[in-house]
């Protein structure tokens, strides 16, 4: 049999999960409190789902890098989250944020998990209200929305620009109850080293305390990943400075599949880059385009003066702009699916009309909103974020456009699931971010937010329960097993070749050399020969660095550079199955632009009959091509058209 | 157009918990006003690691001013000389040509240092544990639009919930006080339909666990507030004492 079965319920597609859910197993509460899970990660996904279990009466084991789980950034989230909730009355369903999310997801996600995303949407919102979670609201008292890219309806709730603080400090809130009441066992400032297999099912896993060095031994009848995306591979992105893929490359070199690596998502607005000492880029909330215009000079000569800084945009007449997104796509104008406004932006700036110091920035200006309702109601809408930019770049929005570019800020691909969120590993779940399943090639705006925690609350503590009634003989272990031993010896061996090689170069200047390397060739726009010379380049970085990095103190006690040196190895992996994944893939499909396939207008141009699948990446040993699985993708309900935002 | 400068650094550093503290003195040349501050001690740890030494260690991650994991006292000012920001967030703009800057973990009793500018923060997720939440399972609640909640109430409760849990208030106090933390919490449960429903028992809860934990008592001196980078006012901390002061009359 393949190893690849997404194992989807039978049935019309509205009711697999009804029917899922009236047909699993279930596990009876004397049982779930002998019955342990670990779940790693404390974001949205993780939070959610520890909170539930806990609720249920599983013994949770929770663990988070950080020192609290409050900090995982599901907090940095801006915008909103998605929900069909249809309160405006403006003619939304929970088939169209199934459609939605599909067609902005470019015809590469799977039909019946995202069907399941939109109907549990609902719920997330009454759950997140009735813990106290403060959406925005009208002056009757009710729910507000506002609209994001990619839908032509307002479904999007929000807290202010901080939408994901407040739905974390509520999963949160909600897993700190249950570590009160024992239910959950915290375990902060400790990393995943490595995942423990027995009898060919995931069994625990061994973990490094950050503060101390130790390594520890943790048994779970199942075990969930939720540690988000990798989009730090290219050292530069939105993605927090911790943010790694280094658990999700332990479970891929256990032999679960990582599918569709390729599938970055850009940001099409983020503060621009200053320098080469800058260490991360900030996002400025998609909502920003409900409100802002987008445009660039019409001519050239004016945006060379702009660069020179010897003209202000503000001096630009309004003829001699150009607002390009409403030129070509007048149907959804400011509002088209990130891909989308991401390549806008290049193909303008490329063409010699981008602004800033660098050339590489367009603006992003309020003018005429504010014209239209007044400063006060902008600030009101947006003042946190206008804060920020006010902080970062010292120039005020409210007079003078944002300068904006396109940054790394998400990745759909991940670690393969099936509709149960289980990978082909039996007792590996993986949640959130760091699973592949719902946004095919590209994700919309303020739909992580709706996944993570459909994920936590809403689907594992259903899924989960269907495996674990299975195993409520398995006696727990000791982790004084073999395969526990085995895997904790391994880790060992592994920091202590880090610390052995001694060399010359800091393991920031590696992951600064593999970033650009991403970025130019693994970046916005992708072609065969610069796959081919990324994937050299990749491998001569791996050489280097498992050479020549220098890593001072020791594996005991605190030691970063050590952190970072452990997880930069796991990114140069995820670089190379992005190079690959893409060199592959030969259609451009949503965040996946190949040069060689675009429409006469210069927009993605996909092929169906070849493409059609999940790419599933198995890992065959280190420096070993990995083998390529596929799961065709089958869409019933919709039919595959080529996107139109016109 | 870019400019730079030259610093001189003072920073502290502290193997562990148990270990003697001492300042060591760091010079930094070329350092462009555009950078983060902590873009600034990135550059201090690439030279140190380049000189084999090993790194400051000091709390970051997400870099925009929402996790709440930066801290540091940077010359006698938790989150440096700017307002309404982070350390994150704080830019060289800031600093002059030539300067010395002088940074420091949070100082405060319930804090202790872990290693050099990182300190154990664990006490907040102690004190939210107590009762910081509305007591709810996942599943089986109403539907979201069925309660009507005022806007003005909504978006108090949204100004008390914007904290981000660095612990700027009790670096800044003198009396190392957790209330500033505490009040927000209280305040944005109580000021919704939700949270009323446990408010008593929270604010108990809530209260008792920061006496136990170590923090100091509140004698209202404001400084929490003024440096408190999200800008969580002090009638946070009135709403807190008449939450418990009421609770303690039901009793």
């Amino acid at each position: 049999m393949s190893k690849i079965n997404a194992r989807i319920p039978e049935g019309p597609l509205a009711q697999k999960w009804t029917n899922y859910k009236d047909h699993q197993k279930l596990v009876n509460p004397s049982n779930k409190r002998k019955l342990d899970v670990i779940i790693v990660g404390t974001g949205l996904a993780g939070a959610s789902a520890a909170a539930s279990l806990g609720e249920m009466g599983f013994n949770v084991k929770s663990f988070t890098i950080q020192d609290s789980p409050r900090r995982a950034h599901s907090i940095a989230a801006q915008g909103g989250i998605n929900a069909a909730k249809n309160y405006p009355n403006d003619g939304d369903s929970v088939f169209r944020l199934f459609y939605d999310t599909i067609k902005g997801g470019d015809y590469r996600a799977r039909e019946a998990n995202v069907h399941r995303l939109a109907e549990v949407s609902n719920d997330i919102i009454d759950q997140c209200v009735a813990q106290g979670v403060p959406f925005a609201r009208e002056y009757g008292g009710l729910l507000d929305n506002r609209s994001f890219g990619g839908a032509q309806v307002s479904r999007t709730f929000y807290a202010k620009g901080q939408t994901g603080q407040q739905l974390l400090l509520g999963a949160y809130q909600a897993l700190m109850r249950q570590v009160n009441l024992g239910t959950v066992k915290l375990h902060t400032r400790t990393e995943l080293v490595e995942i423990v297999i027995v009898d060919g099912k995931a069994r625990g896993i061994i973990s490094r305390d950050l503060v101390t060095g130790e390594l520890q031994r943790h048994f779970g009848h199942a075990v969930i990943l939720a540690t988000g995306g990798y989009g730090n591979t290219f050292f530069l992105s939105t993605n927090a400075m911790g943010s790694n893929g280094s658990a999700v490359i332990k479970a891929y070199e256990k032999g679960a599949m990582f599918a569709n690596p390729c599938y970055a998502q850009i940001h099409p607005t983020c503060i621009p880059v200053h320098g080469e000492n800058q260490s991360k880029l900030t996002l400025m909330s998609e909502s920003l385009r409900n409100d802002g215009r987008i445009w660039v000079p019409k001519k050239k000569e004016d945006a060379e003066a702009i660069r020179l800084g010897k003209m202000k945009p503000t001096q630009i007449a309004e003829d001699d702009r150009d607002y390009y997104l409403e030129r070509r796509y007048p149907a959804f104008g400011n509002l088209v699916p990130r891909d989308v406004a991401s390549r806008a932006a290049k193909e303008r700036c490329d063409a010699g009309y981008g602004v800033g110091a660098t050339g590489l920035a367009v603006y992003l200006d309020f003018k005429s909103s504010i014209e239209r309702l007044g400063q006060k109601t902008i600030e009101a809408r947006y003042g946190n974020l206008f804060q920020m930019y006010n902080k970062i770049v010292d120039e005020n929005p409210y007079e003078t456009p944002m300068m904006i570019y396109p940054a790394i800020h998400y990745t759909m691909g991940g670690i393969w699931v099936d509709y149960e969120l289980q990978t082909n590993i039996p007792g590996l779940f993986v949640a959130g971010e760091a699973n592949f399943s719902d946004h095919g090639a590209n994700r919309l705006g303020a739909s992580a937010l709706m996944q993570g925690l459909a994920d936590g609350y809403f689907v594992l503590p259903y899924t989960i329960q269907n495996y674990l009634a299975d195993h409520i003989a398995v006696k727990r272990m000791t982790t004084n097993e073999p395969e526990f031993a085995e895997a904790e010896n391994a880790v060992k061996a592994r920091f202590e070749k880090l610390m052995s090689i001694k060399g010359k170069r800091s393991v920031d200047s590696f992951h600064k050399e593999l970033g650009l390397v991403m970025w130019d060739f693994v970046g916005m726009a992708r072609n065969k020969a610069g796959l081919q010379n990324a994937i050299e380049k990749i491998a001569a970085i791996k050489k280097e660095f498992w050479t020549n990095v220098r890593i001072p103190g020791n594996t005991t006690g605190m030691n970063i550079e050590l952190e970072k040196a452990s997880r930069l190895a796991d990114f140069i992996v995820i670089g190379d199955l992005m190079a690959r994944d893409a060199l592959n893939r030969e259609e451009s499909c949503g965040g996946h632009f190949r040069e060689e396939y675009q429409t006469p207008e210069g927009e993605a141009l996909r092929q169906d009959d070849k493409f059609a699948y999940v790419g599933c990446w198995e890992y065959k040993g280190n420096d070993v091509e990995p083998e390529l699985h596929k799961e065709e993708l089958v869409y019933e309900s919709v039919s595959m058209v080529q996107r139109n935002y016109k | 157009m870019e400019n730079t400068i030259n610093i001189t650094l003072k920073v502290w550093r502290q193997n562990g918990p148990k270990e003697k503290g001492r300042f060591e003195t760091y010079k930094l040349a070329n350092v462009s006003t555009d950078s983060s501050f902590l873009e600034m001690l990135d550059m201090i740890n690439e030279q140190l690691v380049n000189e084999n030494k090993e790194p400051v260690a000091f709390d970051h991650d997400c870099r925009e001013g929402i996790c709440g994991m930066c801290s540091l006292y940077i010359n006698g000012r938790p989150h440096g000389p700017d307002d309404d920001v982070t350390t994150c967030q704080l830019h060289m703009r800031k600093f002059k040509d030539g300067q010395t800057i002088t940074i420091e973990p949070w100082r405060s009793a319930a804090f202790p240092v872990i290693k050099d500018l990182i300190v154990d923060r664990r006490a907040f997720d102690k004190i939210i544990a107590a009762g910081g939440y509305v007591s709810v399972n996942t599943g089986g609640v109403p539907d979201a639009n069925a309660i009507a909640i005022p806007k003005v109430d909504a978006d108090e409760a949204m100004d008390s919930a914007s904290c981000i849990g660095c612990g700027a208030c009790v670096a800044a106090c003198k009396n190392g006080s957790a209330m500033l933390f505490v009040s927000a919490k209280v305040s944005h449960l109580a000021l919704l339909p939700q949270g009323r429903v446990e408010g008593a028992r929270r604010a108990k809860a809530m209260v008792a666990k920061m006496d136990e934990l170590g923090f100091g008592n509140c004698t209202n001196t404001g400084a929490c507030e003024v440096e408190c980078p999200k800008n969580i006012s002090l009638s946070n901390i009135a709403r807190l004492n008449r939450e418990f002061l009421s609770a303690k009359l039901q009793d």
